[in-house]
């Protein structure tokens, strides 16, 4: 069943402030979870005040300045620092997105960062992401055709076709939209979750692509797909401003296209 | 944390995400729930309307409303399409929430059987006043 309570073990405490030096005139506080799995406590908050006057403008910034500067056993994942590489998803002030995207300016008050919801954490902001991966895996996300590719070149698409991928090539699996969708979160163990389906679809859509049918055939079940409720928070929460809810309901709406 | 961390489960993540495979179902479950929702528009105000226009009305002028062939056939529509659509809402509340197999089987067909039932009695109750 669903639980309303975390269990006792995941109940979060407080932690340690760690101020900012006296006179610094622009502070904020950045409320950060912390969790390791070595020292067998409870997870906990640490606040951390920082000078905005000597730190860059993305919340990635901050994370970064405290890592280097105040606390180094703070632990997050972070490579591109430009919305490209997905890495620095978590959630920010109560909704999942990419810290390096994410200005601080855009946050009242105190910056509350925990890891990505509902995922087992490694440590700190780093969630285990070997669940999702896998499931991206078994959408089979890479081309399948039969036909063998032309010997004097790559694959031709239209421009048509082409723009059929538009909206989704961009996806960078961050997984803000899986892990805020209510119900990944509740059987995530099953139901594929916003991100694999936008990019099982992607494959769907490709022109190029010759497995549409064996594609269709894997995701027609009441959990892999149709646990996807449309309650539309996938596309409210990416931060590159994609829409997977629109690519499930074309798959949805395919399925049904091929019965009659 | 201290002592042996208890692992109960050593299959491979890849494993676990194919699971027991596609059922190849689930279409027709979702497409049910969007048609009789659909139908149910037009039906339930046709019978708030209906209702909203008899009211105060005698006795005989209610039952030769239901008598006619037309009431009748949007009568006995209403009644089929609330339990269906019903009965796949619930159910798909039921998977959602409740992880349990047993109980969500046991579940999923105490609420099928109840809405059977009850369409059954409302459609028996109808014809009984109509004919």
């Amino acid at each position: 069943m669903v639980a309303f309570n975390l269990p006792l073990n995941s109940r979060i405490g407080l932690g340690q402030t760690f101020r900012a030096q006296a006179g610094t005139k622009r502070v904020r506080e950045f409320k950060i979870y912390r969790w390791s799995p070595d020292d067998g406590k409870n997870p906990h908050t640490d606040t951390y005040e920082i000078d905005l006057d000597a730190c860059g403008p993305m919340v990635l910034d901050a994370l970064i300045k405290i890592k280097n500067e105040i606390d180094p056993t703070l632990t997050f994942r972070r490579s591109c620092r430009e919305g490209i590489c997905g890495s620095c998803a978590m959630n920010i002030d109560g909704g999942n997105t990419l810290a390096c995207l994410k200005p601080i300016e855009d946050v009242k008050g105190a910056i509350k960062i925990s890891p990505l919801p509902h995922m087992p954490v490694v440590k700190d902001l780093v969630p285990d992401l070997s669940q999702i991966y896998a499931q991206y895996r078994s959408v089979k996300p890479w081309m399948q055709a039969d036909t063998p590719a032309p010997p004097d070149g790559e694959r031709l698409q239209s421009k048509q076709e082409r723009a059929k991928l538009d909206g989704m090539w961009e996806c960078i699996l961050c997984f803000c939209c899986s892990t805020a969708c209510p119900s990944y979160w509740w059987n995530g163990d099953r139901y594929l979750g916003p991100a694999v389906l936008l990019q099982a679809y992607r494959w769907i859509a490709d022109s190029r692509d010759e497995a549409t049918g064996q594609r269709l055939d894997e995701l027609e079940d009441p959990f892999k797909l149709y646990r996807c409720h449309t309650i539309m928070n996938c596309t409210d929460t990416c931060p590159k401003g994609l829409n997977p809810a629109k690519a499930i309901g074309a798959i949805k709406q395919l399925i049904v296209e091929r019965q009659g | 944390m201290s002592g042996t961390p208890h692992i109960d489960m050593l299959r491979s993540p890849l494993g676990r995400a194919r699971g027991l495979g596609s059922a190849r179902a689930g279409s027709r479950h979702w497409w049910a729930q969007r048609l009789t929702a659909l139908a149910l528009v037009p039906l339930t105000l046709w019978f708030i309307f209906s209702v909203i226009h008899l009211s105060g009305a005698s006795h005989q002028v209610v039952i030769d409303w239901l008598s006619a062939p037309l009431t009748l056939g949007l009568m006995l529509a209403l009644i089929v399409a609330t339990f269906h659509h019903l009965q796949l809402g619930v159910q798909v509340v039921i998977e959602d929430y409740v992880h349990d197999e047993r109980i969500k089987i046991a579940s999923v067909l105490a609420v099928r059987a109840l809405c059977v039932l009850l369409a059954l009695i409302c459609i028996v109750s109808v014809l009984k006043i109509g004919l």
